[in-house]
């Protein structure tokens, strides 16, 4: 049976503000999942804390709501676990790039099959407007009382240099769109990050739909010209095609020079992809070759009467002494 | 007091294989069915600080160190500056001739106050401060003194096996002085040999010559030293089999066999050796049902006969704790380990297992703090935080082992008492544990059960598609079907949430999950038996009743069994689960005993303060330690003893140890 939109409706009550770019990104992961007909008892929806951190709650899949900065690592023990679900996490800038940097960077090094979407807005919203890691310096949005005092964080490149194997930007607003990145971000072998422009109506006053739209970004002939473009619509090709160290250092450079592309002409679509790099559950399966027949979530520990299965009688064989 | 064990000690440079040499010390004399216990300690540093290592064998049951030395092995300078005035008199020192002229000042390992001291102590007795002085202090003060020409002897050695290079050679002086140990003792070459063959199994060359070097080494002292040292070290017959273990693979075993299938890890001392051993040992057989006697049942055939635990090492203790967590969620028996620094890390983490009633186990090795502390010496400072890390209310246990077994019977309790009460599990044990070394009898893998609680396997009650995780129900424990499971969903959310997991602000519901939650504590006291709560040790009635927890237990038994024989009885009340604490049972004991005396690795008697906290009961009199290295049988022994004798203070900080 056909998975509809409606059945990953949940009851929850969504309190995001009317018009928050958060409502074009769960759409979108919506769409996704009902396209990708995907089991709502086999995928779980991780998040961190903030105004995206709510998502989970209404997507009727299993939601796994965590703690500020924490998405990764919850949903890196959940995958690992158990590597049969398909796990998407959502998060936002400053939880994935500020509290949670550590997090953002050493998975990067893991490659776990997994989606990673930040809900990037360049704000702090639940906490009223302070400036996320992603702000430029100077740039003064509603509630900041003096210009941003940071310089901002290039997510792109940072997700790149850290070894995600599949590095793209969305624009929520753009929800088509977006709902092919996240089902390509999905079917990706290995760890993906998906970075999605999503306006904050309420806080940021500079990245609003209208800037995105092209308010005041004239042509020649004084028509408005969308901000974003499609990196798949202009020639550029992200994919590595083959396991060559010339032509990976290549990709990578040519998405690290793509990233540097922002404001009057950004750049959405995949930046890069390599599906040439092993995953860690191959990884782990190369130390303890059961981890993939049979993993721990699908594991049996014990008989019905408690008995323990595990036979430790060569580890004690190796500290017998008499 | 009256030992009849032997207390041995070998010291070098971190890094020369100081801790090879004990444990084939150890392993030679157990496997001639001597009980063993030995102790490490160690600077925080890799290469070229000074450790050192005690080992005490005796044919009867033991399970502390002591702090006199009997003997004193040796093969460089700074061991025979720091140890020589340690070993008692009629004892020995072993030691190269060739290091008499080495001089004090010379040291830069050695601190400046050590070196006052000694210097001061040399030049009072007309000697000069180098090794043959100290030497010449030992003898005076009636110790046995054994210089062995190492040099000569490895030079011999590598004649015959075609080794020329003296550094290559002197990779052996360790177990030369081993060898020379022994020879001494009289003890049966072989069982040394052997050892030495155990432990450089996978280097067969190096294993030959290492036995030759033992060879050379009994022909010398045979030769030179026959019949000059009085104590003789003989094998005894084992009463059944006896393994030689050390904390933290006891811990990894039994992780293993509780079913333990994540494991995560940030890098910290002494907690990483425990994941290292998983990491080695990931692959498993799963047909442990059939190893025990029983017939291979169709359930076990079915289970695909392996199984692989996964360890990742994290990025910080941040994750550890998340990805520990993620794997609860996922249902699978998870934990992490980890010392105090990366405990305090944790507390946001444990925060979310108690308000999501995710089980998860953490391992905390407690070492000598704050801050970085003392990162690789003993302390038990970390009770009271284990208590309480994490901000706001939720249940946790707190489970604390005394000694090798019980931390491995108490890891297999952790993970059910997880999974059983849907709460974090913090066991402790910590550096004296994990770092000691010892002879137990064969652990009973029969006496291991596990039980995962109310553990759905599949969700058939739902309401429009969702599961409710947290459903009311009477003991507050509701039905746990893991993230994944087939039949419908719900959600975890670390804000305060309602039956299926979406946020809820709602004071009613509050109220009610409040009580749900911090019920499961309640459920736990009554519901475990009081056999695993506490331990009592002696007579029901004596001159002095102990109040301890954790590793001082080994010290404080093997103190009573000499106070006994000095006609001073004492009884030992050991706590092993301090959440939920066993409150009436520690009432009826201590408010009947006729003097209570508190003993604790810590500087505030942080067990003293819980026991007056649940009981009402002050404990008066504090034997206490904070100087990072563990109680001694023999200091116990003397702090009852003046505090039986009424001379002393109530709070009685103790001292020894190098």
């Amino acid at each position: 049976m056909a998975l509809k939109l409606s059945d990953l409706k949940t009851s929850a009550h969504n309190d995001w503000c009317p018009g928050c770019g958060d409502f074009g990104i769960l759409n979108a992961v919506q769409m996704a999942l009902a396209e990708m007909n995907a089991d709502p008892s086999g995928t779980v929806v991780v998040s961190g804390v903030g105004c995206s951190g709510k998502a989970p709650h209404f997507i009727k899949t299993y939601g796994v709501h965590t703690l500020h900065g924490r998405a990764v690592p919850f949903a890196t023990g959940i995958k690992l676990a158990n590597p049969n679900l398909n796990v998407i996490i959502e998060g936002g800038d400053g939880d994935g790039m500020g509290i949670g940097a550590g997090h953002f960077v050493n998975s990067g090094r893991r490659n776990i099959d997994m989606l990673y979407i930040i809900h990037d807005n360049e704000v702090y919203g639940l906490t009223k407007g302070q400036a996320s890691p992603t702000l430029g310096l100077g740039k003064k949005t509603k509630s900041l009382p003096l210009p941003n005092i940071n310089q901002a964080i290039n997510p792109i490149m940072l997700a790149v240099a850290a070894g995600y194997t599949w590095v793209a930007r969305g624009y929520s607003y753009d929800v088509r769109h977006l709902k092919d990145l996240i089902i390509k971000g999905i079917r990706h072998k290995g760890y993906a990050f998906l970075d999605v422009l999503q306006p904050c109506p309420t806080y940021n006053d500079i990245l609003t739909k209208e800037y995105w739209a092209g308010e005041g970004n004239l042509d020649a002939s004084g028509r408005p010209q969308p901000r974003t473009y499609k990196l798949e619509e202009n020639g550029y090709d992200g994919i590595v095609h083959s396991d060559d160290e010339a032509e990976i250092e290549k990709k990578v450079q040519q998405a690290i020079l793509k990233s540097f592309e922002f404001g009057d002409h950004t750049p959405i679509g995949v930046f890069y992809q390599n599906e040439f790099v092993p995953t860690y559950e191959e990884r782990l399966t190369g130390r303890s070759p059961s981890y993939k027949t049979n993993p721990p979530a699908s594991q049996e520990i014990a008989k019905p009467d408690g008995t323990p299965l595990t036979n430790i009688d060569k580890l004690l064989d190796e500290l017998r002494v008499s | 007091m009256k030992r009849d064990d032997f207390s041995w000690m070998i010291g070098g440079v971190q890094g020369s294989g100081v801790d090879t040499s004990a444990i084939v010390f150890s392993k030679a004399a157990a496997s001639g069915g001597l009980y063993v216990f030995g102790k490490r300690e160690y600077y925080s540093n890799i290469k070229g600080e000074h450790s050192y290592f005690q080992v005490r064998v005796s044919k009867d049951l033991i399970r502390s160190h002591v702090d006199t030395v009997d003997m004193l092995a040796t093969f460089e300078e700074e061991t025979i500056f720091r140890h020589a005035l340690e070993v008692r008199s009629e004892g020995a020192i072993i030691y190269d001739p060739d290091q008499d002229t080495k001089r004090l000042d010379t040291i830069p390992t050695i601190e400046a106050n050590v070196k006052a001291t000694l210097t001061a102590e040399l030049s009072k007795a007309g000697l000069s401060a180098d090794v043959k002085g100290v030497i010449e202090l030992a003898r005076r003060r009636g110790v046995h003194i054994y210089p062995v020409p190492y040099n000569d002897l490895l030079k011999e050695v590598g004649t015959k096996h075609g080794e020329t290079s003296l550094s290559t050679l002197q990779r052996m002086l360790n177990v030369m002085a081993v060898a020379s140990s022994f020879a001494l003792l009289s003890y049966d070459q072989e069982l040394v040999k052997d050892a030495v063959r155990k432990q450089f199994k996978s280097k067969p060359k190096v294993a030959e010559m290492n036995a030759d070097a033992v060879g050379a080494a009994y022909g010398f002292m045979g030769q030179k030293y026959a019949g000059s040292f009085a104590y003789k070290l003989s094998p005894v017959k084992a009463d059944g089999t006896r393994l030689f273990v050390r904390g933290n693979s006891m811990v990894a075993m039994a992780k293993e066999l509780a079913g333990c299938r994540l494991q995560t890890y940030y890098p910290i001392t002494p907690a990483s050796d425990e994941s290292e051993y998983l990491e080695a040992h990931s692959e498993m057989q799963l047909d442990g049902a059939a190893s025990q006697g029983e017939p291979r049942l169709a359930e076990a055939a079915a289970m695909k006969g392996k199984g692989a635990i996964a360890v990742v090492q994290s990025e910080d203790e941040i994750a550890a704790v998340t990805m520990a967590i993620g794997g609860g969620i996922a249902g699978v028996r998870s934990s992490t380990s980890t010392s105090g620094p990366g405990f305090s890390l944790m507390a946001e983490g444990l925060g979310y297992a108690g308000m999501n009633e995710v089980p998860v186990v953490v391992t905390l090795y407690s070492r000598g703090g704050p801050s970085t502390g003392l990162p690789t010496r003993h302390e038990q400072g970390d009770l009271r935080f284990a208590l309480h890390a994490g901000h706001g209310e939720f249940p946790r246990l707190v489970l604390a082992s005394g000694d090798l077994e019980e931390a491995f019977y108490d890891t297999v309790r952790a993970f059910n008492y997880s999974e059983k009460y849907q709460t974090p599990v913090i066991h402790m044990v910590d550096k004296a544990l994990a770092n000691s070394d010892g002879t137990i009898p064969m652990l009973d893998v029969k006496r291991v059960k596990i039980d995962r609680g109310a553990l759905l396997r599949e969700i058939k009650d739902v309401t429009n598609g969702e599961f409710k995780r947290f459903k009311h129900v009477e003991s507050g424990i509701s039905p746990r079907a893991p993230v994944g499971t087939k039949g419908g969903v719900y959600w975890l959310t670390g804000d305060e949430h309602d039956e299926v997991g979406h946020i809820s602000e709602d004071p009613v519901n509050r109220d009610y999950m409040m009580e749900k939650r911090m019920g499961k504590m309640e459920l736990a006291a009554k519901e475990i038996p009081i056999s695993d709560r506490a331990n009592f040790f002696g007579p029901e009635k004596a001159d002095v009743t102990v109040v301890s927890w954790g590793s001082t237990k080994g010290a404080i038994l093997d103190a009573m069994e000499w106070l006994k024989s000095d006609g001073i009885t004492v009884n030992f009340l050991q706590i092993r689960l301090v959440n939920p604490f066993p409150t009436e049972y520690v009432t009826a004991l201590l408010s009947k005993a006729k003097k209570v005396v508190g003993i604790e690795m810590n500087y505030s008697g942080q067990l003293i303060g819980i026991v007056r906290e649940r009981t009402c009961i002050p404990v008066e009199q504090m034997v206490i330690k904070y100087n990072g290295r563990p109680m001694s049988s023999e200091e116990i022994y003397d702090a009852i003893k003046m505090i039986h004798e009424g001379k002393a203070p109530k709070r009685m900080v103790l001292k020894r140890g190098a």
